[in-house]
Parts: structure tokens; sequence; C-alpha cells
């Protein structure tokens, strides 16, 4: 079994902090695992994403084929749309509704909302808003991360919480709380 | 024991359980997380690893260099522009030979995801005469930081390790071994004095290794044969061996190359076997090349130069398809309601009060021109600033404006970071000033080396000493504070100073808000650790 996954958003946004637990999560299983990261003059509030494989068998290439990644996990939507030609007919995207809008030239709201709802497969939600009412400001990632969980498949939702417990047991453990509860608000409103 | 490594943090810890001594490094994309990783390892720091930056790549190689001398393992680290600013340290270093262990790490960034060109360190290689190991994965990177040092120390030469952004940011699991001990302090005993007379020796002494580093890549561990009894014999060298696999697993005739130099007799042997030859490699069609001259000229070769492969930019798994004849592609089209999102500077950052008091400022010249430098900002030549005019090479701002200044032009401004001004600004300040050229500088000091995630800076808390001491007149050294509040009396001295007939330097000064942000939370975690 293999999973391709893009993960996306503008630079700041915390993209790799959800693909440190899916790392940890898949060491931890006993899953290969190849990450490719952007780092240096991408992260400046610009477009920033990363490849994760993730197979039960050998794993060569660190980046994923056009058409390839079974789920893109965007923290902004129209980085969501960057990444169409990497999505699988079958995959998924699972990504903030929300607009970062930092740059003059951002799309039309509601035709990008448009075009987002008329690709097959398409989770989306406010994860800012969630997260807040979860009490977690900062915890948007997660609630994120918690969207996505239910089509990582490699992966269980059990893994991934267990992972968050991991990466963020040094922060104490009402950080390890609150994002846990970031991350089932996540999982609830994905099942929804 | 296995651990998830990005392939930089692989060579680190592949280095450090090697028995590093020190590395010698400046901070460069995507090279800096080597030297990061050492500094905060826990045996590196009981061990007393050196690991402090160093004010460039040619003083970091020449510490290196003195290192291995003495008989220690030392590593050197750059992005591959480095490569050119220590270039005579680094070719000459072959010429004298080693003592302990010498690695040449170079992380080679084609597609230019974060810099000016895409060079491929391998000519280096060729071109210095020394071994090349390129990795094809994390592990291999770990591994082969030990085998290049053994081979170091056994053939008496620098050997050159080279990556690319791919294998230097991706993280994968990787089995690390025990921890090696340090060489002891053994100084060497050989002659390194490059006299003309003794240089002719010891380059006839290179020359005579050459068959021994060919022998070396033919049976190199590294290096392996592949065979499916196909027509099409590939060349796969470093990750380009990765797209293959990817795109025809175990179906496919390989010749994986991930040593070098090249072993003519193997490369002549693999060409009899098969038809013709697909060489895949990342960067520039070094191999290609190389190979055309060893097989002849009627033999069919494909690859970046026949255009099977793209000229520029790195490989893909798509690019590779293509050229196995495998086509993939995309099951959806680009999306409609879609725009760029360049990088830009961090709201709050002093260097866009710099640019806004310039744009002010210069806006009553007609025929003004603002030189740039590399770092943070050179985002200053994107909208909504549109400030530079230039951005060349390390240093290039400050000698751009001079020979423009000398040419006539006026403002020649130039605009450049403080680690930058360390790097390679010094000593084109020393030629303005002895030239008296009419050059207004402005170096933008935050107070860290911002680009490359906030390193420490050579030359902090030195910069007004260091401009003095190269002969800039008192009264022309000027420090602002970068803020909004500001802006009157920046752009009044900046007018003053640009009116100066002389050589000027107006040093904004206030911290990269990243790092201040982070030294904040550094200054809370020990209060409350202290409570």
């Amino acid at each position: 079994m293999k999973k391709d996954i893009i993960l996306c958003g503008v630079g700041g946004q915390g993209i790799l902090s959800i693909a440190t637990i899916i790392g940890e999560a898949a060491t931890e299983a006993g899953i290969n695992l190849k990450q490719a990261e952007v780092h240096g003059m991408s992260q400046r509030g610009g477009d920033v994403q990363s490849n994760l494989r993730l197979s039960t068998e050998n794993i060569y290439s660190d980046l994923i084929p056009q058409g390839g990644a079974d789920v893109v996990i965007s923290m902004e939507p129209m980085e969501a749309l960057r990444y169409l030609p990497y999505l699988a007919k079958t995959g998924t995207i699972v990504t903030s509704s929300k607009p970062f809008v930092n740059i003059p030239n951002y799309p039309d709201e509601a035709a990008l909302m448009a075009e987002l709802d008329s690709m097959p497969s398409v989770v989306k939600l406010d994860i800012e808003t969630v997260a807040k009412d979860a009490g977690n400001a900062r915890g948007a990632n997660m609630v994120l991360l918690g969207m996505a969980a239910p089509f990582i498949e490699i992966l269980t939702v059990e893994q991934l919480r267990k992972a968050i417990a991991v990466i963020f047991a040094r922060k104490g453990e009402a950080v390890v709380e609150a994002n846990l509860k970031a991350f089932d608000s996540g999982v609830a409103a994905s099942k929804k | 024991m296995k651990q998830l490594l990005l392939g930089d943090e692989a060579i680190a810890l592949g280095a450090i359980n090697a028995g590093l001594s020190g590395v010698y490094a400046y901070p460069g994309t995507p090279s800096t997380e080597i030297t990061e990783f050492i500094q905060t390892n826990k045996v590196a720091r009981e061990r007393g690893v050196h690991s402090r930056w160093c004010t460039n790549e040619k003083t970091a190689m020449e510490a290196a260099l003195g290192m291995s001398y003495a008989g220690k393992r030392a590593l050197v680290c750059m992005k591959h522009v480095g490569m050119n600013v220590c270039a005579d340290a680094f070719v000459n270093s072959a010429i004298t030979g080693v003592n302990g262990g010498l690695i040449v790490l170079a992380a080679d960034d084609p597609s230019m995801h974060s810099s000016q060109n895409e060079q491929d360190s391998r000519f280096y290689g060729k071109f210095a005469l020394i071994p090349v190991f390129e990795p094809s994965n994390q592990q291999e990177a770990y591994d082969m930081v030990a085998s290049a040092f053994e081979l170091s120390e056994g053939m008496k030469v620098p050997v050159l390790l080279r990556i690319v952004t791919r294998l230097a940011h991706s993280r994968a699991a990787v089995e690390v071994g025990e921890l090696g001990a340090e060489n002891k302090l053994c100084p060497s005993t050989d002659q390194w004095v490059l006299l003309p007379g003794i240089a002719r020796k010891k380059y006839v002494d290179l020359l005579g290794k050459q068959e021994a580093f060919q022998k070396a890549s033919e049976t190199s561990a590294y290096n392996k044969k592949e065979s499916a009894g196909q027509k099409l014999g590939i060349v796969a060298c470093g990750i380009g061996y990765n797209y293959v696999k990817e795109n025809v697993g175990d179906n496919a005739d390989i010749l994986k190359v991930s040593q070098y130099p090249l072993s003519p007799k193997a490369i002549k042997a693999f060409a009899a076997e098969h038809e013709s030859i697909l060489v895949v490699e990342d960067g520039q069609p070094v191999v290609e090349e190389t190979i055309a001259g060893m097989v002849g000229a009627d033999y069919p070769i494909k690859g970046r130069l026949t255009g099977d492969l793209p000229r520029t930019g790195e490989l893909t798994p798509d690019c590779v398809a293509k050229a196995l004849g495998k086509p993939t592609g995309p099951a959806f089209d680009n999306a409609k309601n879609l725009a760029g999102r360049p990088p830009q500077l961090c709201q709050g950052c002093g260097h866009r009060d710099v640019y806004t008091a310039l744009n002010q400022v210069l806006a009553e010249y007609p025929d003004y021109r603002v030189f740039g430098d590399i770092g943070c900002y050179t985002l200053g030549a994107l909208p909504p600033f549109k400030a530079l005019s230039s951005c060349v090479d390390m240093g290039a701002s400050i000698t751009m404006a001079k020979g423009a200044a000398d040419a006539g032009l006026f403002p020649a401004v130039a605009i450049i970071g403080d680690s930058t001004f360390t790097h390679s600004g010094m000593t084109g300040l020393l030629d303005a000033v002895n030239d008296k050229a009419n050059i207004t500088v402005v170096i933008s000091d935050n107070l860290t080396t911002g680009m490359t995630g906030g390193q420490d800076s050579a030359g902090t808390n030195k910069f007004e000493a260091i401009c003095l001491g190269l002969g800039v007149e008192p009264e022309h050294v000027r420090v602002v504070v970068p803020l909004p509040k500001n802006m009157p009396e920046i752009t009044r001295i900046l007018k003053e100073e640009i009116e100066y007939n002389g050589v000027s330097v107006i040093i904004p000064r206030r911290e990269c808000i990243q790092t201040a942000a982070r030294h904040a939370r550094e200054r809370q975690k020990a209060k409350e650790a202290n409570k």
C-alpha cells in the first residue's frame, strides 16, 4: 500500500508541523517514508509545499509524479488549486476554506470556491474558526490534519493522535491536550 | 538504529560518527542544515567539534585544510556558488594534498529554488582532478561520509561530496552506525609549499593518482550495474537513479553512478552491451559529455544535450518518465483561479523601511541606479519596491556601484546586508575608498544572516569600526534605525550622503523580526527556567 500526499500553504502557516506528525506516526508504524521540504527563500510569505510519500514498499523518488497524489492537504484554498496537476484522478483535496490574501492579484473568491467545489472529492472547512471554537486558536493546522486523517488510510486516526502526543510532549500536557482537541474536531468535521 | 533525517542531517551525523573534528561553513541554501545539526548535536558539543560559522567559503575551505594539515578530519560545506568563492583554495588543496581526511560538500540547486545559477559542482571535481561522491539517497549520504574520509586519507586528496536540493531537504529513515574516534593531532610532514618548482612535481603526483581514483570508482559499493536484458542502457547518476527506478522498477539495464571519476572501462563495457545509452543526471550534462568522449562519435547517447531530458531545471519523475517513453501526466489541468505567490519581505522588516526611504529620496534623481546584493533584501527588487537594478553575486553591490560611478553614473547606490558585507563586501569598499569613488553604500544591518534562517553574522557590532578602518571618513559613516517614525531623519541623511562626493556608508540597524521573536522566546524560556 502507498499514499502520496502533497502538503501546501503559505510560508509560516505550519505545514511542516503537519509533516512532522505524519512522519512520526509513519516511523512508529514501520512504514517507509520520504518527505521533500521547501527551505530558504520560499518561506518568506510565498507558496510552500512538501511532498510526503508513505509506502509499505521501497520508495525511490523524493517527488510525487503528476497525477499521483492521493491527498492534497492545504492550509489555503488557492494553494490547494496550485497542485491540481499532481492530484490523482481518485484523489481528495482537504483544505482550509479561508483565503490568505497577501498578493494584489488574488483571484475572485467566489470563482475560486466554485472551481474547488467542481472537483470530484473535496473537504473544506474554516479551520481557523474551528480551532478557535476548540479553544486553540493556533491549532488550525491540527484541525486540518484531523480533517485529512480519514483519507491518509495507511495510518489510523489513533496512530496520528499518538504522534501528536509524542511531538508536543516536550511543550507540556496542556499543549498536547489542546492540539488533540483541535485534531479531534477536524476528524469530526470530516465525517459530517 | 533508524532515524528520520534530512539528507543534510544524514551527512552531518555521518561526519560526527566518522570522527569529525571540525565543520567549516558559511550559510547557504540548501547546505545550511549540515552545520546547524553539528552545532546542536550533543556528541559534537561534548567533543568540542568546531562548528562556528565562517566569514565566507574561502576562509572556511582554508581553515578546513589547516585542520586536515594538523591530521584531523574536517568537513567544509557550502552551496554550489560557494565553490566559486573558495575555488582558489579548493583547486590548490588537490595539489597540496591532505593529511587528515578532508571532505568538501557542495550542495547544488538545480531549478534555482534559492540561487542565481544552476552550476554543477561535479565540474569542479573534474577540474581539480579529485574523486567525487554523489549519493542517491539519505542512507548513502550518511554512509558516504565515512567512505569519503577513508578515501581522502588513503589517497591523500580532498574528496568532493556533491548533493542536490532534493536530497538535502528530503527526509527518510537512515540506519545510523556507531560513533568513531577522532584522529589525534599529527601535523603533516609533507611538502605543502606550492612554489612553482614544487607545485609542478605535486601536480604530476596528482595526475599519477588518477588511475587509482578510477579503480576506486570501479570497485565502489555505490556504483553498480543492474541487468534486465534491455537494448537501452541507462546511466543513472546520483538521485537520477531514483527517478529511473520509480518509473521502470527492476525492468531496466542501469549503470548506477554515485562515485567519480567515471571509469572509461566500465562505460565502454556498458556501451558495448547496449544499442544506446540514456544519461539521467541532475544538474548539467557532465557525464553525458564525458561519455561521448569515451564511446565514439557514432554511438547514440541521449540526455539533456539531445533534448530527451530538459536542458534546464531539476529532474522530476515526470521528465524521466518521458525520456523513458513512459509518459505520465496530470489527471486534472492547471487551475483557472490561480495567481503566483512570490516570497516577500516580512511585514515589519527593517529592510522595508530602508527601501521606502531610498525610493523616496532617489525619486528626485533622474539617473539613479541601486546595485543590490544577495540576501532577504534582494526581494526589494520585486513590487511594491522595485528598488534594485542588479543582483549578481556576494559583494557585487559595492564594486558594481563603484565601476558605474567610475563611468560617471550618479547617484550610484549599493545596498548590501551585514553578513554579505563581511562575506565579500569589505575588500570592494577598500577599493572604493582608495579611489575616492562617488558612491553611497547602505549596509542594511539586521544583526543576522536572515535569508538562510537567522545564523550569527560575522561582523555584528563591528561595522562602524570596519568602515573606519578601511578608511571611510568618520563623518560619512552614519547609523540610523529603520522604523517608519524615523523616516524624516533617514531620508535627510540619505540625501546628504548621496550629495557627498566620495564614499559614504549608511548603516540602518534593526534586528531581523524573525530572530528578534526567537530571541524573545529564548529569553522567556530562560526566565521560566530560573523561576
